[in-house]
């Protein structure tokens, strides 16, 4: 049976990965899952110098999913190589290193300190809706996303998937940017902006006011999304939003991903990840499935 | 440390202890491990409600592998938790973060308790291990002091209330006044305004505090950074003076938060 697939040349051992900002840099996480059982830990967002993010309240629950508004909280890019990249060395699986940053210089000097790392793909952060400068800006019109997809494409000695808003009319109209401006890939989505009040205090529960949601609440949007971009660009996909079990990941599959993301259910349930690629052997293994790849977008 | 772990706890008893305020005991391999002032996450089976919820240890039998866990119902989940009863399942993650320094505490010295509503509980199993001269200064609302005679058991107790119904009226500063209390090391638990006091008291008295903060959280591991609370110095972590409560807390000395 063959779980491995494919995304600009770089094999996976299965399709599953981590989602950025939901699994640290592993080292949390590493504590209930190995690790080595993972197609690519996708690391949280790190930028050219230290972030420190949004004021507390960060986090709210809401019905099936949360809310979060952390701001992308990072220690820059120079601690994260020597002591992030450095633990990640020791698992047998792929690094994917999401990168944010308030200006598109900022991105350009991570991608370019990455560029000698042990980093197998970068994945950018243009949708990030928590952080007031960047992020977002360059992820809500397809001119501002083509300009900095290429001018990163340019420098990057990496794979380069864009990671994209579903805060957006027509997000067929983002993947196609992306891919015109020469991306290797792109993943999607990130969170949907939401707001949640205290009718008691009469306030916005998050000291940010929205923030993003996420959890098995989203999933139907995402795979919606999925499944558009599937049906409007060639290059790969990876697909993520509320996935917490095989079955939702294999809709993704289905819809048109490569490869799927585990996120906020992390935070739920530790072992998500590893229990998403054993059930997605055990459908395989049930419905004779030789290959991963044959059911990658067989919904038209 | 100990490896956290997720796991299925069973449910040895429940009651309520004031209104909105219950104690339940689970028996959990948990508690082999826990600490005082460490908490867990405990899981609603209610699928809305995905997160799990963070709650202190009041009090860990390591031997009989149970834990007490007594806490306010605050909303959904810990509404879920209330209706708990003998014999039924739970699912809880732990053992999170890192408690009180009991070894600060040497013999010969005093040691100031402080809780202060439901931040009482945690002090418990503090209360239970210091082995030197203790000072217990609880504070409530009103004369629902839940788990006084607990604490009666472990050392002097001294009580505060707001509406003035039992001991000091007032808060356990205003307790602490009152009864003249010394101390040469202060472990402390409760709402935001206690502990600020508290730390500007330590401070200005040079006296090393403990303190347990608390602030929403998701993951309970570290890993995505919903609970940070500002450090005055630069955090091990993100290198931006903003340390996790879950992970590097929820103990701080004092003088390490800026609150």
């Amino acid at each position: 049976m063959n779980t491995s697939v494919k995304i600009a040349g770089v094999e996976l051992k299965n399709p599953v990965m981590t989602g950025s900002g939901t699994f640290g840099s592993g080292m949390e996480y590493s504590e209930f899952v190995d690790l080595n059982r993972l197609g690519a830990v996708v690391t949280k967002g790190v930028a050219n110098v230290p972030w420190p993010g949004n004021p507390t309240p960060r986090v709210a629950e809401v019905y099936g999913g949360m809310l979060n508004a952390i701001g992308l909280q990072n220690p820059g890019i120079d601690v994260f190589i020597e002591r992030d990249l450095e633990f990640l060395k020791q698992f047998d699986t792929k690094v994917i290193v999401n990168v944010c940053g308030k200006t598109v210089e900022d991105y350009l000097e991570v991608v370019e300190k990455l560029a000698d790392t042990n980093a197998d793909m970068l994945e950018i952060n243009v949708s990030c809706p928590n952080v007031k400068e960047g992020a977002i800006a360059f992820g809500q019109k397809a001119d501002a996303l083509y300009d900095i997809t290429s001018r990163i494409k340019k420098i990057a000695k990496q794979p380069v998937i864009m990671k994209l808003s579903p805060n957006v009319t027509d997000i067929t109209e983002m993947a196609r940017a992306a891919e015109a401006a020469g991306a290797d890939a792109i993943s999607l989505i990130n969170t949907l902006t939401g707001v949640k009040i205290d009718i008691e205090k009469r306030k916005f529960v998050l000291a940010n006011k929205t923030g993003g949601m996420s959890g098995p609440a989203i999933k139907p949007i995402a795979v919606r999304m999925v499944w558009q971009c599937a049906n409007a660009v060639k290059i790969p996909i990876i697909g993520m939003g509320g996935i917490a079990t095989a079955e939702d990941a294999l809709e993704f599959l289905m819809a048109g991903a490569t490869a799927v993301a585990v996120g906020a259910m992390n935070f739920v349930n530790p072992y998500t990840t590893t229990e998403v690629a054993g059930g997605i052997e055990q459908f395989m293994e049930k419905h004779g499935i030789e290959d991963i790849n044959e059911i990658i977008g067989c919904v038209k | 440390m100990a490896q956290k772990k997720k796991e299925t706890a069973r449910v040895v008893s429940q009651k309520s202890l004031a209104p909105g305020i219950f104690d339940l005991t689970v028996q959990t391999s948990l508690a082999g491990d826990a600490g005082c002032g460490q908490f867990v996450a405990v899981y609603p089976k209610d699928k809305s409600t995905l997160l799990p919820r963070p709650i202190s240890i009041c009090e860990a039998d390591r031997a009989a592998q149970t834990l007490r866990l007594v806490y306010r119902v605050a909303g959904k989940g810990t509404a879920e938790f209330s209706g708990l009863s003998a014999g039924e399942s739970v699912d809880i993650l732990g053992v999170l973060g890192n408690g009180f320094p009991v070894e600060k505490a040497q013999k010969g010295m005093t040691a100031v308790l402080l809780g202060g509503g439901i931040g009482v509980p945690p002090i418990l199993q503090l209360a239970k291990e210091l082995d030197c001269e203790k000072k217990i200064v609880v504070g409530y609302r009103d004369a629902q002091c839940f788990l006084k005679e607990d604490f009666e058991k472990c050392g002097e107790v001294y009580v505060a209330t707001e509406d003035g119904s039992e001991g000091t009226k007032g808060n356990v500063m205003d307790a602490i006044a009152a009864n003249v209390i010394k101390a040469d090391i202060i472990y402390a638990c409760g709402p935001m305004p206690m502990l600020r006091a508290i730390k500007k008291y330590a401070e200005e008295n040079n006296i090393p505090a403990y303190i347990s903060l608390e602030e929403r959280m998701a993951c309970g591991v570290g890993a995505c950074l919903g609970c940070v609370c500002k450090t005055t110095a630069v955090d091990h972590h993100s290198h931006v003076n903003n340390a996790r409560i879950c992970t590097d807390g929820p103990v701080f000395e004092a003088r390490e938060v800026d609150i």
